[in-house]
């Protein structure tokens, strides 16, 4: 499923990587932690944090993630949109919450990996 | 025929942090190494450059390259770990609240560079520095095949 069917469907405002939405998304993840998206992410997933700062940009490029989703209407920093441009990562906001956002994804047709 | 890279990291530099990281990937990408070993030396030089950026001065990174391995070291100038042991322990922190609220601190970056490579050597002195050093093969099955571009990454 594309990135773009997704946003539109969803109600997702781009806020980078315009360019990028035909990007195919294989899967999904939510997390805030770093560490913890790196080790347990995979390659074609979208990316559902509360993280706005520019570090954000390095591992969802380091780990080939689909794009990032800022939950609760959250703003990406000036920086991070400038990197993410470069980089050619998707930045997308919904005003929903993690728990809805996610809902809703999987809802949308976002495949579910299941355990491990 | 081995190749080799060398990287500077600046400690507290947030806003280029990763870029060595971005960078190395980038160069195994055009070398052609097999998504299995690019995927775990991306998380391990993450992990050790986010360390750097945390908790030392400034650091050097080197990277060797050659068919069937890929090598880094990484050593910086830094307050130093007093316990290693203690320090890959998962879940074991020593993060400022700043660190925290940008997502970092969940004691989970050297687990997780240990995880992803098949040879990993610490040695830290307190009071001077860390000399990380970690090896990833590529695994049975792998294809390896060296790209054309190969030399163009030296340059």
């Amino acid at each position: 499923m594309k990135l773009r069917k997704i946003a539109e469907k969803l109600g997702f405002t781009v806020f980078a990587g315009a360019e990028c939405l035909d990007r195919e998304v294989s899967g999904g993840y939510a997390g805030d932690l770093l560490s913890d998206v790196m080790a347990n992410s995979s390659a074609g997933d979208i990316w559902v944090t509360l993280q706005t700062h520019e570090n954000t940009v390095a591992v969802a490029t380091l780990r080939d993630l689909a794009g990032i989703v800022l939950v609760g209407g959250r703003e990406p920093d000036g920086d991070t949109v400038r990197r993410a441009e470069a980089e050619g990562v998707p930045i997308l906001v919904s005003p929903q919450r993690t728990f809805e956002v996610v809902g809703r994804l999987i809802e949308a047709g976002v495949p579910e990996r299941g355990a491990g | 025929m081995t190749l080799t890279r060398e990287f500077e990291i600046v400690g507290d530099d947030f806003t280029n942090a990763g870029w060595v990281s971005t960078e190395i990937k980038s160069i195994l990408r055009n070398v052609g190494y097999p998504a299995d070993v690019i995927r775990r030396l991306a998380i391990a030089t993450y992990e050790a450059e986010m360390n750097v950026v945390m908790y030392a001065r400034r650091g050097h990174l080197t990277l060797e390259l050659d068919p069937h391995r890929v090598r880094v070291v990484l050593e910086d100038e830094g307050d130093g770990i007093p316990d290693i042991e203690l320090a890959l322990q998962e879940g074991y922190s020593t993060a400022t609240d700043k660190m925290r609220a940008r997502g970092f601190g969940a004691g989970m970056g050297l687990p997780n560079i240990r995880r992803s490579v098949d040879v990993f050597e610490m040695v830290s002195e307190v009071g001077r520095g860390t000399r990380l050093e970690f090896e990833v093969r590529a695994r049975a099955g792998d294809s390896v095949h060296e790209h054309p571009e190969a030399s163009e990454a030296e340059s």
